[in-house]
């Protein structure tokens, strides 16, 4: 058994830093990358991708940075786990062999975790009493069944580890969880078991704090961000995990960012809920129990912490069309910025009545001024400038195209001093809303494969 | 003496659907007890009036001298339903680190 093992944090998302995992190759060791790059609507956008063309449907971002990095870890016997399949993770697959060929690699193994899109047997689940209400809401899945796009079962790190297992140096799979994909390593070189939960809760919190990259190390750090060197050149995380579930965060040497307990604080408390119930598919992690030591510069020890056993579901995050939504800006200059922005907005929003035009809702924000402090924003005293944002949200598409045609006049007969028209008129987007649900793990089995060029 | 949120302590937010989550942090040991004792569910729902329009939930972990709050019916619907500009409560921790605490203990920065 190793010593340690090395997991690196090569990305935190679908269109985060290219240089990040390449460094994370290059500049240092590591045994492990995992590049998580699925956001909760992300499945949907891949679905209407494959839809188009069959052999789309997952990260495309993943083809020219194997065409990068594959010589390199291929030598240096790294090994790569991404949830960047997406809804194809086989085409992924294929397409990654094909820069293997490219190159002259053989002896290539990929393996493959599928078998988490349930949208087919969504009617057929409901026959047995599986009805993937809203976990949130309560909902029914009756009210938007018609509308669904896309149904994935969030899996673990199970049948990550049995790819593993089976000799797989890249592995690709669907939905899988961000922690699964740096915790399946450790699982694997400690041959830690299934019941060991506070080990699968030490490299879940492990897979929590890499999970968005950056974010751990120096990125949108609020504690003193002035005082984070080089963000520039900014070093994603790295776990140097042990076999007693104790592990590291640190980064490679002669990278930007910043380490320390500050940094994983920050990170730890990211889109959590209930710290004492920290739920995957593998276990339930306390968060509480966590003890973070600075031990060198840019070095955490992470150690202490305890879990308990998995529930008996997976969690599924489900995509449904729910209507359009269009946004419009307009910057208006002093004198009196903010006056013109909202009689601008006066305005427009009487324009919009007398077309007799219906939305769901129209919002407006005054960028500059409001967007982000709402009600709590405190009137300045000079303002330059200030962005008038106007967003609508509804099911009719005419409205939005309608409503798009009604910015550009504003200009000339609205308000003065205003500009920010570029880029013409707006067009409107999709609702792709998210529907999360709970089914019991007896109802679906992960498939995994191993195939070697 | 009247403080702000900001001095004491620093701060991350995100989104899970329409529930925005903001982790506060305690920027010394020492400062942890002040958060659990002003900054209370009340007083963080009073503060977030007309953004949050929901109830507040807290949580606290003493282990790293932080609270984790939810935040729920925040963000105009979450998600890409949302249209918000800040439609995933990035920026609610800057909101919630410029609250004014009049605080009973003295403390020198």
């Amino acid at each position: 058994m190793k010593q340690f093992i090395r997991i690196a944090s090569g990305q935190g998302f679908w269109g985060d830093l290219q240089i990040a995992p390449i460094d994370q190759v290059r500049k240092g060791h590591i045994d492990y990358m995992m590049l998580d790059y699925l956001a909760e609507v992300t499945m949907s956008i891949m679905q209407k991708q494959k839809l188009k063309d069959p052999k789309l449907g997952y990260a495309k971002d993943l083809i020219p940075l194997f065409d990068e990095i594959l010589p390199d870890i291929v030598k240096k016997g790294i090994k790569v786990i991404t949830n960047g399949g997406g809804v194809n993770p086989l085409a992924c697959r294929d397409a990654i062999f094909a820069v293997a060929k490219k190159h002259n690699i053989k002896n290539l193994k990929i393996g493959v975790v599928y078998g988490d899109d349930i949208l087919p047997e969504i009617d057929a689940l409901a026959k047995k009493n599986i009805h993937l209400d809203n976990m949130e809401t309560g909902e029914k899945l009756s009210s938007v069944r018609q509308h669904v796009i896309s149904a994935n079962v969030y899996f673990g790190a199970q049948p990550i580890v049995e790819v593993l297992k089976q000799g797989a140096q890249i592995v690709i799979t669907g939905r899988t969880t961000d922690t699964g994909l740096t915790l399946a390593p450790m699982m694997y070189e400690f041959n830690w078991q299934w019941d060991d939960w506070n080990k699968i809760a030490a490299g879940t919190v492990a897979g929590h704090i890499l999970e968005c990259g950056g974010q751990a190390s120096g990125g949108n750090y609020t504690g003193d961000w002035k005082s984070v060197p080089d963000l520039a050149n900014i070093g994603f995380p790295i776990a140097e995990a042990y076999p007693d579930g104790k592990f590291i965060i640190t980064k490679h040497d002669n990278t930007g960012g910043l380490v320390s307990s500050s940094t994983v604080k920050e990170q730890l408390l990211y889109e959590i809920g209930n710290p004492k119930n920290y739920i995957t598919p593998d276990c339930v992690a306390d968060f509480t129990t966590i003890h973070l030591k600075d031990v060198a510069a840019n070095r955490v020890e992470v150690s202490g912490i305890k879990g308990t056993s998995a529930t008996d579901s997976y969690k599924v995050s489900m995509a449904y069309f729910d209507g359009y939504t269009a946004f419009s800006t307009l910057t208006y200059a002093w004198p009196d910025a903010l006056a013109k922005a909202k009689r601008a907005d006066e305005i427009l929003r009487t324009r919009l009545l007398k077309l007799g035009l219906m939305f769901d809702e129209i919002r407006t924000e005054f960028l500059g001024y409001d967007s982000c402090f709402g009600p709590l924003s405190q009137h300045p005293e000079l303002l330059n400038e200030v962005v008038m944002r106007v967003g609508v949200r509804g099911k009719d598409k005419n409205a939005m195209e309608r409503f798009s045609r009604e910015i550009a006049p504003l200009i000339l007969t609205g308000p003065p001093s205003v500009t920010g028209f570029a880029a013409g008129r707006p067009k409107p987007s999709e609702v792709i809303a998210y529907w999360p649900a709970l089914i019991p793990k007896s109802a679906v089995t992960p498939k995994v494969e191993v195939e070697s060029l | 003496m009247k403080i702000r949120l900001l001095q004491i302590a620093h701060a991350r937010s995100g989104d899970k659907g329409d529930t925005g989550n903001v982790g506060v942090i305690a920027r010394k040991e020492e400062y942890y007890p002040l958060l659990t004792k002003y900054l209370t569910e009340e007083r963080v729902k009073k503060h977030f009036n007309g953004i949050c329009l929901g109830k507040v939930e807290r949580f606290e972990l003493p282990n790293i001298g932080a609270l984790n709050f939810l935040l729920h019916n925040s963000l105009g619907g979450g998600g890409t339903k949302s249209l918000k500009n800040d439609a995933q409560g990035k920026t609610l921790s800057s909101v919630m680190l410029r609250m004014e605490i009049e605080i009973e203990e003295a403390i020198k920065f």
